[in-house]
Order: structure tokens, then C-alpha cells, then sequence
């Protein structure tokens, strides 16, 4: 239990890998990446986590009671919108490459180039 | 009495915890395992649901709700977006 | 490379990637045992100094700003990517024409999806705006709110057609939202360094603790992202709809 969130972002990031090395569809492949980058969330929510610690809102608690880390939690939190946008302009490419050469699959295109 | 009241709460939170990232690396292996990517799509806004409620087992409730409503409602919307056009593309080709 | 080559590859490199993690990740402090001072000072100061109860988006907007203007602009390039990637080619406007012949049957939203779809977006909105005013009191902030606002535009369009979608964002007023909000945040830097103190430093009077307009210049800031990322995400979901359903409206 002390190292497990750190194996589950290890696990999930080769996890992710794995769908991207093995995908034969494009957006197969850019939804694999968006497992990938889950990883690090994992990771970095569990090195801020504090064994009986409340969340760093203290609206109705006094400021001085022990919470978890809110650095982690404000790096993660712009990540997961940002990745969002970062998918839209990914598959914009995945749309133009369809485009251009009437496949998405990675292994025809690979051909194509050849 | 009270060391193990906390104790008590203690163990509860780290069975929860280990309870959702098993669940989710469970999770994880069945978004990459489906092949086609409207079904993905489902697969993939579940994934970031149960991603959400480990976020909320981990005392991040900030971090959370930015992972529901991107992942449950704006990432499906762009897969689909895209299959969409896509499918468009296919029905001009001559 | 066949398949079999490139899987027998990644399964030798992801063993030696395991083998790497593992011995990294084992000297990392077990789960609990946070050991880092950063976090707990920011906890201890962020109510007293800043006035705001939400220790993570006064970290966002005010202690850690510049990274979140980093990001906000990543967001920002991206959706201008999107939209140049798919704007509308030379040699497309007259496929577009010749198709209207073929009669691609686009089912229309069932009543049930209609009903919710109409008693939903009006909440949504209300939501969207709760979030983002409320972001240094309680969970939220301009990023979350954001989303939820494009989500009810995109209740708008799930509800109706392509035309009702455009009539009730037109791109103009999307765009404008999308410029308005990512240039709040350095025209408040640029400000507080015009007025003597460093980039993004919050010099505005800091309210009391608990009313929306505590924090200084946090709440400026917060409702810049929210418009720029409500903005942004409009603009792709129009951009993607515009040839796909172009048909549909004419």
C-alpha cells in the first residue's frame, strides 16, 4: 500500500504504451496518449498526499489544520484542461492526414510513406 | 478510544484508495483493449469518472470536478467531432 | 517491421521501463509521508496573507501565476491550431456544393433528448458562472467553469440544429471572448508592473475572507480563463461542426 499509486502511474503509463505501439486506428492511438498522461496525475497526487489530511479549501475549517499539498493539485488541474485542447489539435492533424491519404491506420501509412 | 477511532478512519482511507487504483489500472487496460473509437469514447469517459472519484479519495476535490466535466463531457465530444468528420471525408472519396 | 517484431520490441523496452521505474518510485517517501515544506507553508499563509479560502486556485492565479499563463497560452495556441487545420480549403467550398444532391438522413433529437436538453442548458449556465465566481472560495475556478460553460453551448446544439448553434454563438462573439480572455491575464501583469510592483504581483485591496471579491487581483484573473477557455472550446466544437453539417442548414 505505500508504493501502490506509484506502480498504478507506472502501470498506466506503459498501459498507454502499449496501446500506442499496438493500435492500428489513429484516434485509437490519441485516446491510448490520453490514458498515458493520467499517469502523471496519479503520480504526482500521490506524493502530495498526507495520511489523515483534509483538502486545502478552509472555508469552514481554521487554516491551521493539516491538508494535503495544493502545488500538486493546481499543476494537475490546468494539465487535465489543457490536454483537452491538446487532443482537439491532435485529431485535427489525424483529420487532415485522413485526408490527404484515405486511411487512419498507422500501418497503411506507414506503406504509403515507403 | 480516540487512536482508534483514527486509526479505524485511517485503514477505511487507505482501503478505499487501493479499492480505486485497482479499479482504475483495471479500467485503464479495457480503454486501450477496445479497438473501435465510438465504443472508446464511452470506455474513456468512464475511465476519467473513476479517475475523478480517486482524485476525491486522494483529497483533491479542485482536481476532481476538472476531470469529470473534461473528461465526461468536452474529450467524448471531441473523439466524436473528429470520427464525425472523418466519416464526412469517407462518403466524398470517389 | 511487422507486428510480431514491433510487439517482441516494446515488450523488451517496457521491461526495462519497469525495471526503472521500480527502482526509481521505491525512493520516493511511502504514500502519506509527505515530506515537502513548500506545501505546508503555502497552506499556513495563503488565508492570512491572500484573504481566499481555496488554497489551489490562489496557487493557480496568484503564488504560481506565471506557470498558469504558460498554460492558459498552450491553450490558447492549440485551439488556434485546431482552427487553422481545419478552415475551410480553396478546393473544398465546391465539393460542398455538389453534395447537397445525396440525402444523408441525420436523425433529429428525440423528444426526450429535447426536454432535458432545454431544462438543462439555462442550470448548466448558472452553474458554469457559480464555479467561476466562486473559484477562491471553494473548489472551482475559472478552468473547470470554462468547460462548464462551453458545455451548454454544446447543450444548445445537442438540443437543436447547426443553425440554432450559430445563432446562439456567433463566431465573431466567440472569438472576441476567446482574445478578451487570454488578454486579461498579462494586461494585469503589465498593470501591477505600471504600477510599481513586479509582473503579476497582487497589489489590489484584498476584500474580506469569504465575499467573491476577495483575493485582489485573483478574481480578475479567474474570470479571464474562464472566458478564454469557454471561448476556446466553443471555437473547436464550431470549427468541426462547420463542414461537417454545413448541408444541414441549407
Amino acid at each position: 500500500m505505500s508504493h501502490f499509486p506509484y506502480g498504478v502511474a507506472a502501470w498506466l503509463f506503459l498501459v498507454g504504451l502499449y496501446g500506442i505501439v499496438t493500435s492500428r486506428n489513429l484516434v485509437h492511438l490519441v485516446i491510448s496518449l490520453a490514458v498515458l498522461q493520467s499517469s502523471t496525475y496519479i503520480l504526482l497526487l500521490g506524493v502530495g498526499y498526507r495520511t489523515g489530511a483534509v483538502a486545502p479549501i478552509f472555508a469552514t475549517i481554521p487554516p491551521s489544520t493539516p491538508a494535503v499539498d495544493p502545488v500538486v493539485q493546481a499543476l494537475v488541474l490546468t494539465d487535465i484542461v489543457v490536454e483537452v485542447t491538446v487532443v482537439a489539435l491532435i485529431l485535427a492533424l489525424v483529420v487532415q492526414v485522413h485526408k490527404r491519404h484515405g486511411t487512419i491506420d498507422p500501418d497503411e501509412l506507414r506503406k504509403l510513406r515507403d | 478510544m480516540r487512536k482508534s477511532t483514527s486509526a479505524r478512519r485511517r485503514s477505511h482511507d487507505r482501503g478505499a484508495a487501493s479499492c480505486g487504483l485497482s479499479l482504475v489500472a483495471i479500467a485503464a487496460l479495457v480503454v486501450v483493449r477496445t479497438r473501435d473509437p465510438v465504443a472508446q469514447s464511452v470506455t474513456v469517459s468512464f475511465y476519467g469518472v473513476l479517475l475523478a472519484v480517486l482524485f476525491v479519495l486522494f483529497q483533491a476535490p479542485d482536481v476532481a470536478l476538472s476531470q469529470i466535466v473534461v473528461c465526461a463531457v468536452a474529450l467524448p465530444l471531441m473523439i466524436l467531432l473528429a470520427l464525425a468528420k472523418i466519416k464526412k471525408q469517407r462518403e466524398h472519396e470517389p | 517491421m511487422n507486428r510480431k517484431t514491433r510487439l517482441a520490441l516494446f515488450a523488451a523496452g517496457a521491461a526495462v521501463l519497469a525495471g526503472v521505474f521500480a527502482i526509481a518510485f521505491a525512493g520516493l517517501p511511502p504514500l502519506g509521508n509527505y515530506r515537502g515544506p513548500y506545501g505546508q507553508m503555502v497552506n499556513a499563509l495563503v488565508v492570512p496573507e491572500r484573504n481566499v479560502t481555496d488554497a489551489v486556485t490562489a496557487v493557480n492565479f496568484d503564488i504560481r501565476g506565471f506557470d498558469t499563463l504558460g498554460e492558459e497560452f498552450i491553450l490558447f495556441i492549440s485551439v488556434m491550431g485546431a482552427a487553422l487545420l481545419l478552415r475551410r480549403q480553396s478546393d473544398e467550398s465546391d465539393r460542398e456544393h455538389a453534395d447537397h444532391a445525396d440525402d444523408r438522413e441525420v436523425a433529429a433529437p428525440s423528444d426526450a433528448m429535447r426536454a432535458a436538453g432545454m431544462l438543462l442548458t439555462a442550470p448548466t449556465l448558472l452553474f458554469g458562472i457559480y464555479i467561476v465566481l466562486h473559484g477562491q472560495l471553494t473548489p472551482g475556478g475559472g478552468f473547470q467553469g470554462g468547460v462548464i460553460l462551453a458545455s451548454g453551448a454544446l447543450l444548445v446544439y445537442l438540443v437543436g440544429e447547426f443553425g440554432n448553434f450559430r445563432a446562439a454563438v456567433p463566431r465573431a462573439v466567440v472569438h472576441a471572448m476567446e482574445a478578451i480572455g487570454a488578454g486579461v491575464y498579462p494586461a494585469v501583469g503589465l498593470a501591477t508592473l505600471a504600477a510599481g510592483g513586479a509582473f503579476l504581483q497582487n497589489i489590489l485591496p484584498l476584500g474580506a475572507r469569504g465575499s467573491i471579491l476577495s483575493g485582489g487581483t485573483i478574481p480578475i484573473i479567474n474570470a479571464g480563463v474562464a472566458l478564454e477557455v469557454c471561448g476556446g472550446i466553443t471555437l473547436v466544437m464550431i470549427v468541426y461542426l462547420e463542414e461537417t453539417l454545413e448541408q444541414k442548414e441549407e
